[in-house]
C-alpha cells in the first residue's frame, strides 16, 4: 500500500554483492538508542561471566597486550545500509575465551549505557568475532562504540554491541534490547532475518 | 553533538496506536520517579526503533518498533501515564 | 466547532501539492491540498513519508506553518529547511513539484500547541526553522488572540529569515512584538550580532511575573540553551514548552 514519491531515490546507492534489501553507503552512519557513554580507557573493564558465575576480567592494558588482528569485513545494518571493506583492529574472542571454562551455548553482550544483545556462543568463536578498539587506523571513536565494541560482522550490525563491557554466558537463550522489541533473535543479513519470525 | 529530539516527535507513531495524544500526557519514570510531560522526554530516532528516555535519568521510557506485520510497544519504563479525560 | 477534538487513530493519507513558495535559498513553503483535513491546532506537526519505486522509505516530522480555519478548507502549509546531506528535506525543497502526491500522517502533537482561549501572554522563541510552528501560532493569534504576543527569532543572517513579509505585517499589530536576533551577520543599522543570551531574554521576553506561556523551538542545542536561560531567569519550567528538531533521521 502507499504511493511512490515521484523522483525520490533516497540517500543511497545500489550494489550487487549486498544482502537482500540492503543499500550501499560510503559514509558510516551513527545510530544511537541513547546518550553516547564516554568511557576512559583507565576505567574500562571487560568481564566474561560464565554460566556458573565465574568471572574473567581484562582492563585496558590487559586487552591491548593481547595479540591483535587486522580485520577487513563488510557490515550490514538492519536499517538497510551496508558498508563494504571496513577495517578494524581488535582481539579475537577466540583469544579472550581460550581459557574460559564453559559449556554454555549462548552469550549476552552487555554495554556501558545498558544496551544488550544476544548471540549464540558459537557465532563468537572460530574467527567470527572480535573486541575491536581501532577503526580505519584510528582509536575507535565513542560515537562508533569506543573505546571498544563487539564486532560480529556476519550478523546484522546491532549485534556488534558498541561500548561493550562484558559477556554473560548462559545455557538458555535470553533476548537483548532489540530482540525483545521485535527484532530477530539471530539476525543473519543474507537470510534477511530482520524481524522476529523472519 | 545532540543526537536526540523530544517526545513531540513521537506523536505520529503513537497516533497510529492510540486514539488520544499521549505526548501531552504526564509520565512518571520508573527509574527515578521524575514526573514530566511525555513531550519533554528525549527521543532517539536514528536507531532500529524509536526510543524515548527520561530527561532526568536516561531510563528507557518507551520503545516502538514497527515491523511489516506488527508494531511492538514497550512501556516498561513508565510507572504511569496521566491523560486528561476531556 | 472543535473538530480537532475527535478521537481517532491516524494513518497515512495522500495529499497533493497545490503550490510551492521559495522562502530563502534553502527553505521552501509547500502548500498541500488534503482531502478531509480535520483541522489542526497552531503548533501541531505532521509526518511526511517518501517511498522510492523499489519500496525504500524515509519519513520525517514537519511543523505545520499555517493556522487553520474553515475558510482554508482543505489546504495546509509546511515550510521545510533543507538539511545539508539530508535525505528527505532536499527532496521536499528541490524535487517535489505542484501536482505531486505526498504521503502525510497528521495532524499530531498536543503539547507544543497554542489555543486562542489559553490565558496569559504568549512568548515565542524560535531558532532557524523553529519559527515555523510559531508562524502558525501568530497567524492563529492574529485571528483570535486577545493577549499580547512576542516573538524572538534567532537567525544566522538577514537572508535566512523566512516569512519576511508575514513578519512585517504581524509586527505592525499593536499586540505583537517581533524581535530578530542575528547570530552571524546583521543587517545595516543592527549592531548586535550573537546568540540569544540572558541579557536579551531580560530585555525582550515577558517577565516571569507576567504569567506568559513560553514556546521554544529549534535545533536541540538551541532549545536546551534557551530553556536553561529562561529557568535561570526565574521562569516556571512548567510554563516553558519546548520542541526540538535536528538533522536526524527517523524510523526508516
Amino acid at each position: 500500500m502507499g504511493i511512490v514519491s515521484p523522483g525520490f531515490t533516497g540517500r543511497r546507492g545500489g550494489g550487487t554483492d549486498l544482502p537482500p534489501g540492503q543499500y550501499l553507503t560510503h559514509e558510516f552512519p551513527v545510530l544511537s538508542a541513547g546518550p553516547t557513554p564516554h568511557i576512559l580507557t583507565d576505567h574500562w573493564e571487560f568481564t566474561v561471566t560464565t554460566e556458573t558465575g565465574e568471572k574473567y576480567k581484562w582492563d585496558w592494558a590487559a586487552l591491548t597486550a593481547l595479540p591483535a588482528e587486522e580485520i577487513t569485513k563488510d557490515i550490514h545494518c538492519v536499517t538497510r545500509w551496508s558498508k563494504l571493506q571496513t577495517t578494524w583492529k581488535g582481539v579475537s574472542l577466540d583469544t579472550l575465551l581460550a581459557d574460559v571454562e564453559t559449556g554454555a551455548d549462548f552469550a549476552m553482550a552487555h554495554s556501558y549505557g545498558g544496551y544488550t544483545t544476544n548471540v549464540p556462543l558459537e557465532d563468537l568463536l572460530d574467527g567470527q568475532s572480535w573486541i575491536a578498539y581501532e577503526y580505519d587506523g584510528e582509536p575507535l571513536h565513542p560515537e562508533h562504540g569506543g573505546p571498544a565494541r563487539l564486532l560480529v560482522p556476519h550478523l546484522y550490525f546491532w549485534k556488534s554491541a558498541k561500548w561493550v563491557r562484558g559477556l554473560v554466558l548462559s545455557d538458555t537463550e535470553d533476548l537483548g534490547f532489540w530482540e525483545t522489541a521485535g527484532y530477530h533473535e539471530y539476525g543473519d543479513p543474507w537470510k534477511e532475518q530482520r524481524y522476529a519470525g523472519d | 553533538m545532540s543526537d536526540y529530539l523530544d517526545g513531540n516527535a513521537a506523536a505520529g507513531a503513537l497516533s497510529e496506536l492510540f486514539a488520544v495524544d499521549l505526548t501531552a500526557a504526564i509520565a512518571q519514570c520508573n527509574g527515578c520517579g521524575q514526573t514530566t510531560v511525555f513531550a519533554e522526554s528525549r527521543l532517539y530516532v536514528d536507531a532500529p526503533g524509536m526510543i524515548a528516555r527520561c530527561a532526568g535519568c536516561d531510563t528507557v521510557l518507551l520503545r516502538v518498533v514497527t515491523t511489516p506485520t506488527n508494531t511492538y510497544l514497550d512501556l516498561r519504563g513508565l510507572t504511569y501515564l496521566r491523560i486528561p479525560n476531556s | 466547532m472543535e473538530r480537532t477534538a475527535i478521537r481517532r487513530r491516524l494513518t497515512w493519507q495522500v495529499a497533493t501539492v497545490a503550490d510551492v513558495r521559495r522562502e530563502t535559498e534553502t527553505a521552501r513553503t509547500i502548500v498541500l491540498d488534503v482531502p478531509d483535513w480535520p483541522g489542526h491546532l497552531a503548533g501541531q506537526h505532521l509526518d511526511v513519508r517518501l517511498t522510492a519505486d523499489d519500496g525504500y522509505r524515509a519519513s520525517r516530522s514537519y511543523s505545520i506553518a499555517s493556522a487553520w480555519d474553515d475558510s482554508h478548507g482543505s489546504t495546509i502549509e509546511l515550510t521545510v529547511e533543507q538539511v545539508p546531506d539530508g535525505e528527505v528535506s532536499p527532496y521536499l525543497v528541490e524535487v517535489l513539484k505542484v501536482g505531486d502526491p505526498l504521503e502525510i500522517r497528521g495532524p499530531v502533537g498536543g503539547w507544543f500547541v497554542w489555543k486562542p482561549e489559553q490565558e496569559g501572554p504568549v512568548q515565542l522563541i524560535g531558532g532557524g526553522s523553529g519559527v515555523v510552528p510559531m508562524r502558525a501560532m501568530l497567524r492563529a493569534h492574529a485571528v483570535a488572540g486577545t493577549t499580547p504576543a512576542r516573538l524572538l527569532y534567532s537567525v544566522r543572517r538577514p537572508e535566512s529569515v523566512i516569512y519576511v513579509s508575514d513578519l512585517k505585517e504581524l509586527a505592525a499589530s499593536d499586540d505583537v512584538d517581533v524581535r530578530l536576533v542575528y547570530t552571524r551577520e546583521a543587517p545595516a543599522g543592527e549592531p548586535r550580532v550573537g546568540r540569544i543570551d540572558a541579557e536579551l531574554i531580560e530585555q525582550y521576553a515577558f517577565k516571569p511575573e507576567d504569567g506568559a506561556t513560553t514556546y521554544v523551538c529549534g535545533p536541540t542545542p538551541f532549545v536546551e540553551t534557551v530553556a536553561d536561560l529562561l529557568v535561570a531567569a526565574g521562569h516556571d519550567p512548567a510554563r516553558v514548552r519546548t520542541e526540538r528538531f535536528g538533522p536526524t533521521g527517523g524510523p526508516r
